[in-house]
């Protein structure tokens, strides 16, 4: 879904996360960039280097709010102290929506910090989806959550994970960050196929996707964001990309971060999949003898861009 | 913990146990405590809420949790007190932090409010950094000073027509809320300006050399003798600044930023100060942007 509710009805391409190592490059040599994707709990203060840094962004590039810490599925109230900055920054950016996680991370207040996974219960997904309602009715922009990677699974649980994600978005009447890389995590290490999370959400609310790198550990997937994307995520990237259609995708990249232009190169590979999903649109099912040759005419104009 | 999660305060007991065990302090070799806090074994209770599978048990499936939790919190402490843990070493560090994070668990949003309560705990609780806690509270609260001074709000400045409108007697201006001032025992900004030194060249050391040891790896920054000095922790242009006051200057700044008239700052200064040295602080404040309307 290239523009839709969900996304402000944008067509926005391929973006990266604006992360610190990356400022002077990108302030001095001012790259090209579909748009950059930035943790709007690190703007989320009085003033100093970081409003500072955003400003100058905002002058030159289109920007989108991901947060880490409204923790939707938390059984607490929204913080009003919380909602009111981040509305703050929401004006500033003019973010056309704003994505968080589908998870909780605190209670009575303490936080942890961490994107804890939901038990997929239907009181959890009730309440969950009245807390996204609340949020985006103050803050009037509209919301993707997004599905994150598990580690635990719990007795408690009377779904699957994508259709509690399912029941969540269709009670809220919001949208979807689909993270294909969170997917393939979480599918390893709770041994369930991928193709059918892909194929059980309601493709028409994915406004956006994210890819990312992993770390495989002997019994269980991290997802670390410090690697390139692996194959294996290309492909359900590709498969998410054919359900939904071309959708603003971004790279994670957070730890071990490369050069700003390893990480944007590692990003347009998508360019790949989404001409495969134009031409798709374009021609049906006598897409796939084409795609390659379209693909690769589209890669090197990407680079020319950024490099310009 | 109910068996089933039917409504709002079943789920809100559901985290609250969950939350309990992440934020636990972790056992030796950094894994989950093998008891819980009531004396039954861990396993049996992550048994009874985490699903096993195939690879892992509940309680090896709770611990990534618990174990990322702390490496987290800890990287950020690091991150944020680089000065005490030059003060304390890494092993004394480690364990402040973790007494720290216990009693005083993340309450914010953000990451960056994470020691906001350290100076009040090492205070409360000079076990952890004896025998240096009065240098110990004064880095942290120098530390806290300057995430302060990073990100937090600018107000705007007052201006001349502020000076002229109201009387010294009846006008009362603020400090920017970005500026902290103290009054140090011990010349802490030079110490951490020498530990950041330090750390700058391992950094540098450690891109440069991929085997042993180096010089800058091994060199420790002696901790600092007694020495009273006034600092305000600033920033100029968005960049973070240490500024040395004379006591003089210190009460002024003190006295404004504690609410009193202009006229009552400037008398707590003290009799040694004349108008010009006054004019002179006034003039550069002024420049730095340092004083800003009440609210």
């Amino acid at each position: 879904m290239p523009a839709n509710a969900f996304n402000g009805r944008t067509d926005y391409g391929i973006g990266i996360g604006l992360r610190v190592p990356h400022y002077a490059h990108i302030l001095e040599r001012k790259p090209v960039v579909d748009w950059f994707e930035i943790i709007s709990e690190n703007f989320m203060c009085g003033g100093g280097r970081p409003l500072e840094v955003l400003d100058r962004i905002l002058e030159q590039y289109r920007v989108v709010q991901h947060g880490v810490s409204l923790y939707f599925g938390s059984a607490d109230k929204p913080d009003r102290e919380h909602l009111k900055r981040l509305k703050a920054l929401v004006k500033r950016t003019k973010t056309p929506w704003i994505s968080d996680h589908l998870c909780w991370g605190s209670v009575d207040g303490t936080y942890t910090h961490d994107l804890l996974p939901m038990p997929y219960t239907h009181a959890a997904a009730k309440r969950t989806a009245e807390k996204i309602r609340q949020v985006r009715d103050y803050l009037e922009v509209p919301i993707c959550v997004e599905n994150v990677s598990s580690y635990a699974e719990f007795h408690a649980s009377e779904m699957t994970e994508w259709e509690f994600l399912t029941e969540v978005v269709e009670r809220a009447d919001c949208g979807i960050l689909l993270d294909v890389n969170n997917i393939y995590v979480s599918s390893k290490n709770h041994a369930f196929n991928p193709y059918d999370y892909l194929n059980g959400v309601p493709h028409h609310r994915v406004g956006q996707m994210h890819i990312a790198g992993h770390t495989k550990f002997e019994k269980y997937i991290l997802d670390t964001h410090d690697h390139p994307v692996l194959d294996p995520v290309w492909q359900l990237y590709a498969h998410a990309t054919r359900l939904c259609g071309v959708t603003a995708t971004l790279l994670e990249w957070d730890d071990r971060i490369p050069s700003f232009n390893e990480v944007h190169d590692e990003a347009l590979k998508a360019n790949t999949f989404i001409a495969e999903a134009h031409l798709r649109q374009a021609y049906g099912g006598q897409a796939s003898t084409v795609v390659k040759a379209k693909a690769a005419q589209r890669q090197p104009r990407a680079r020319r861009a950024r490099a310009s | 913990m109910p068996a089933r999660l039917d409504s709002t305060s079943d789920l809100r007991s559901f985290q609250r146990l969950m939350k309990d065990a992440v934020v636990r302090p972790l056992g030796p070799g950094y894994r989950m405590q093998k008891r819980w806090r009531d004396g039954r074994p861990m396993a049996d209770v992550a048994a009874g809420f985490v699903r096993p599978n195939d690879r892992l048990t509940a309680f090896e499936r709770l611990e990534i949790y618990n174990r990322m939790y702390w490496f987290r919190i800890i990287d950020s402490f690091h991150e944020d007190c680089p000065g005490l843990r030059a003060v304390l070493g890494d092993r004394k560090f480690d364990r402040l932090a973790v007494a720290y994070l216990t009693k005083h668990p993340s309450r914010s949003f953000t990451l960056r409010n994470l020691c906001s309560h350290l100076e009040e705990f090492i205070r409360a609780e000079p076990r952890w950094t004896a025998p240096h806690t009065a240098l110990a509270r004064e880095v942290a609260r120098f530390e806290w000073a300057q995430t302060m001074g990073f990100d937090e709000a600018a107000r705007p400045v007052a201006q001349p027509a502020d000076f002229a409108r109201t009387e010294p007697g009846r006008l009362r201006l603020s400090l920017q809320p970005y500026i902290t001032l103290l009054e140090l025992a011990y010349p802490v900004d030079r110490f951490v300006i020498a530990v950041k030194k330090r750390d700058t060249l391992r950094a540098e050391a450690s891109n440069a050399t991929t085997s042993g040891p180096t010089a800058a790896r091994k060199r420790r920054v002696a901790r600092p003798r007694r020495e009273r000095c006034w600092v305000a922790v600033h920033r100029v242009d968005n960049v973070l600044y240490y500024k040395r006051l004379e006591p003089a200057a210190y009460r002024i700044l003190a006295a404004l930023r504690d609410g009193q008239t202009l006229a009552r700052a400037v008398m707590a200064g003290g009799r040694g100060v004349t108008p010009a040295q006054v004019q002179d602080w006034f003039a550069l404040w002024a420049k730095l942007g340092w004083l800003c309307r009440r609210k």
